[in-house]
């Protein structure tokens, strides 16, 4: 039953996510490109849009601090990492000029995909071999890093 | 006036979203984490499918109220679009977020790792753009 309603939540979250970016502006690549351009006509109406999604963001968190629990799931997923190191740094800079490049981030071309366009499918395909891209070299690294079979006696 | 209400407006619901997630399910709403995770198998897979397919479904709802399509004008070309997306999907998961993750949900609980992902991918999108400008 509460998987059912996990699901719905879910989608309906999805929904209200999709509909905020459409009407913020942020499916517009050359808005945020304008909101991007500080030393040129810098437009400023995105400050908007993280401003009242990190406020209600926010008071979410400040609500869920008073739980033991979400309402529909056994725990809260909060993230594990809290070192600031050198993959956060790097990963952040070349999404940032990947970003400034297209004016795409993940969550607007992931929602604009139901527009069918294709510059939106070729982005989104190249996100998604970015992604398993790094998974693979992630993989490639922990193997040669390993211990080579049995250590001799 | 005329797009400060409606980036408020979008901004406040991505908020909504982004609580009623957390509050409901316990999930943080990191877009770029969610579309990685569907290729692993888990107990979350299904929750985070049906998430992404309600965001693929938000602008359809927004024609359907609005009368109109959500703007999208998008200036570079194919091979500059394909070079882009690499670099956010590999700069994602190397940096364990986006716009959604470290911007809307690491920013509200003032996580420290948040808070430089976001001054960092801010710093070097402003800079990408003053580059291409330079440029062209």
């Amino acid at each position: 039953m509460s998987a059912a309603l996990r699901i719905l939540t879910a989608l309906a979250s999805g929904l209200i996510f999709g509909l905020g970016l459409a009407l913020s502006g942020m499916l517009d690549p050359a808005r945020v490109r304008g909101f991007l351009d500080v030393a040129g006509a810098w437009d400023p109406s995105l400050v908007f849009v993280l401003g009242g999604a990190v406020t209600v963001s926010g008071l979410g968190y400040l609500l869920s601090r008073r739980r033991a629990r979400p309402v529909l799931a056994s725990q809260f997923d909060w993230p594990s990492k809290r070192r600031i190191d050198a993959p956060l740094v790097a990963g952040a800079a070349l999404f940032g000029i990947g970003w400034g490049l297209s004016g795409f981030c993940p969550g607007p071309a992931v929602a604009a995909l139901s527009t069918g366009a294709r510059p939106v499918l070729v982005f989104v395909a190249a996100m998604l071999a970015g992604m398993a891209l790094h998974d693979l070299g992630r993989r490639v690294v922990a193997r040669r890093n390993a211990p080579h079979g049995r250590a001799p006696a | 006036m005329g797009t400060y209400f409606p980036a408020l407006a979008g901004g406040l619901l991505i908020g909504l979203s982004a609580a009623l997630l957390l509050l409901l399910n316990g999930r943080i709403a990191g877009i770029s984490g969610l579309v990685a995770g569907l290729g692993r198998p888990g107990r979350r897979r299904w929750t985070d499918a049906a998430f992404l397919l309600g965001l693929v479904l938000g602008p359809p709802l927004f024609a359907l109220l609005a009368g109109h399509w959500p703007q999208m004008r998008i200036a570079a070309g194919l091979p500059v679009l394909a070079l882009a997306g690499l670099l956010v999907g590999f700069g994602t998961r190397l940096g364990s977020g986006c716009t959604s993750g470290h911007g809307v949900c690491g920013l509200a609980r003032l996580s420290p790792r948040s808070i430089v992902a976001v001054l960092v991918f801010l710093a070097t999108g402003m800079l990408t753009v003053a580059a291409v400008r330079g440029l062209a």
